[in-house]
């Protein structure tokens, strides 16, 4: 047995490094999720996107908007938030999720990083993912896997997003563990008048504060 | 299908280490919900071929990264991830992102009066190969001040992120240099409890060194383990 490596925050300079072109946009060909404006002119070396045919993915296209606040209210202006997702279908990019009969989608792998602005405010492009099995006989409403990092955090929080226009919510048996009063601070509401946006706001204080998992 | 081990959570800093003045306001107010670990979290971007297609191949020498030689000492950061029961972690990726060696980041907002060298940036990524084995070329990085205090200085450090085979293993961290008097000091690597600080200093290897080339310094990363337990269903 060898000990687990401890984790250490990212500190506030990582966005030449940690965040690549297209890494926020997992359905287009776009540069959201770099951070050009962060980096030193001429240092982008690494920013070049991935060889996945991003337009191809299969599945119904949303965006996913929203702001980061600190436990005092005030934007976080300099978190990484990581995305992990099933595909439209509810399988894995993973040779972990070994179920066959579920098609994968050679062009959608399901992680996805943006950095929040000075607003704290962060964008996804992505597909609504498929349902896929939870604890027992259990199926789980469709949702998404939030990893937060940034300075000032010492070690990853974590948090999950449902979608509000999912009746398939009221069996889920992760959000069945959630206080139902803390419920909805898990749910992407969809932004007026934008029928493929959803908003996700995470607050790490106050009365509304965002339901943090320990896996 | 079986769940991951437990965090080693007594070896993990908290969220709140009030010397680390930025985690008093960032740290969440309340505790994390404890929940069984399903498909989501036992899965992860992995597998043969999967980093290369989502975000290119492997930058691992980070003094060939422009025409000209970027000025410091060279060194070699090597090393394997591995998981708590020592097996190795193969296609997973290792991000690196450093200071260069007067201690600047090629950051916008690094407001540190020292150079930056248009031959080096500090960034680099390693995929771990069949027994997890990773190895960059790069320079020492150099201390340098921050704001944590009227003369706060962070020890020279490495940052690094790891994904593992799933996103229950995911790891961001820092590697720091034997002997720096500046980390006994340091309100970040402070806050991982003393008898496990050892754990993010690497060991200065004279065997793996390049005679009149480079020094060498050997890393290992530690993820969670599979549970000897299998999950319920
Ligand atoms: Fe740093």
């Amino acid at each position: 047995m060898a000990g687990q490596t401890p984790w250490q925050t990212t500190g506030p300079f990582f966005h030449f490094g940690f965040c690549w072109k297209g890494g926020a946009d997992l359905t287009g060909d776009s540069a959201l999720g770099s951070r050009p404006d962060l980096t030193a002119p001429g240092h982008d070396v690494l920013a070049e996107p991935g060889t996945t045919n991003r337009r191809l993915v299969k599945g119904e296209r949303i965006e996913i908007v929203g702001q980061m606040f600190d436990n005092t209210g005030a934007p976080f202006t300099d978190a990484l938030i990581e995305i992990w997702q099933a595909n439209a279908a509810g399988r894995y990019a993973c040779p972990e999720d070994n179920r066959a009969e579920i098609p994968l989608d050679e062009n959608f792998i399901g992680f996805g990083r943006a950095a929040t602005d000075k607003q704290g405010a962060y964008r996804f492009r992505t597909i609504r993912p498929g349902r896929v099995p939870g604890p027992g006989n259990t199926l789980q409403a469709p949702h998404i896997a939030f990893g937060l990092v940034g300075p000032g955090i010492l070690k990853r929080l974590l948090t999950r997003i449902y979608f509000a226009d999912a009746p398939e919510n009221d069996e889920d048996p992760i959000l069945a563990l959630v206080p139902a009063a803390r419920r909805s601070s898990l749910i992407a509401t969809r932004e007026p008048g934008a029928a493929d946006i959803y908003r996700f706001d995470i607050r790490l204080g106050g009365p509304q504060e965002t339901v943090l998992f320990d896996i | 299908m079986k769940p991951f081990a437990p965090e080693e959570k007594a070896a993990q800093p908290p969220s709140l280490f009030p010397d680390f003045r930025s985690s008093v306001t960032r740290a969440p107010a309340s505790a994390p919900l404890k929940i069984p670990q399903t498909l989501t979290e036992t899965t992860g971007p992995a597998g043969n071929g999967i980093w290369e297609r989502l975000m290119g191949g492997n930058a691992t020498d980070l003094t060939k990264q422009y025409k000209g030689e970027p000025l410091g000492e060279r060194i070699i950061v090597s090393g394997r991830v591995l998981d708590e029961n020592t097996r190795p972690v193969p296609n997973t990726m290792v991000e690196l992102v450093q200071a260069n060696p007067s201690g600047r980041y090629a950051h916008n907002y690094d407001q540190h009066d020292a150079p930056l060298d248009p031959n080096f940036t500090g960034v680099g990524r390693c995929i771990t190969d069949a027994e997890g084995r990773y190895r960059f070329i790069t320079l020492k990085p150099a201390a340098y001040p921050w704001a944590n205090g009227p003369n706060t200085w962070r020890p020279a450090h490495i940052h690094f992120s790891i994904a593992g085979p799933a996103f229950a293993t995911r790891l961001v961290t820092q590697m720091y240099f034997p002997g720096d008097p500046l980390f006994p000091l340091d309100a970040i690597a402070c806050a991982v409890p003393e008898w496990a600080r050892d754990r993010i200093v690497c060991r200065f290897d004279l065997e793996t060194t390049m005679p009149y080339w480079a020094l060498s310094y050997l890393f290992d990363f530690v993820l969670r383990g599979r549970d000897a337990t299998p999950m319920e269903n």
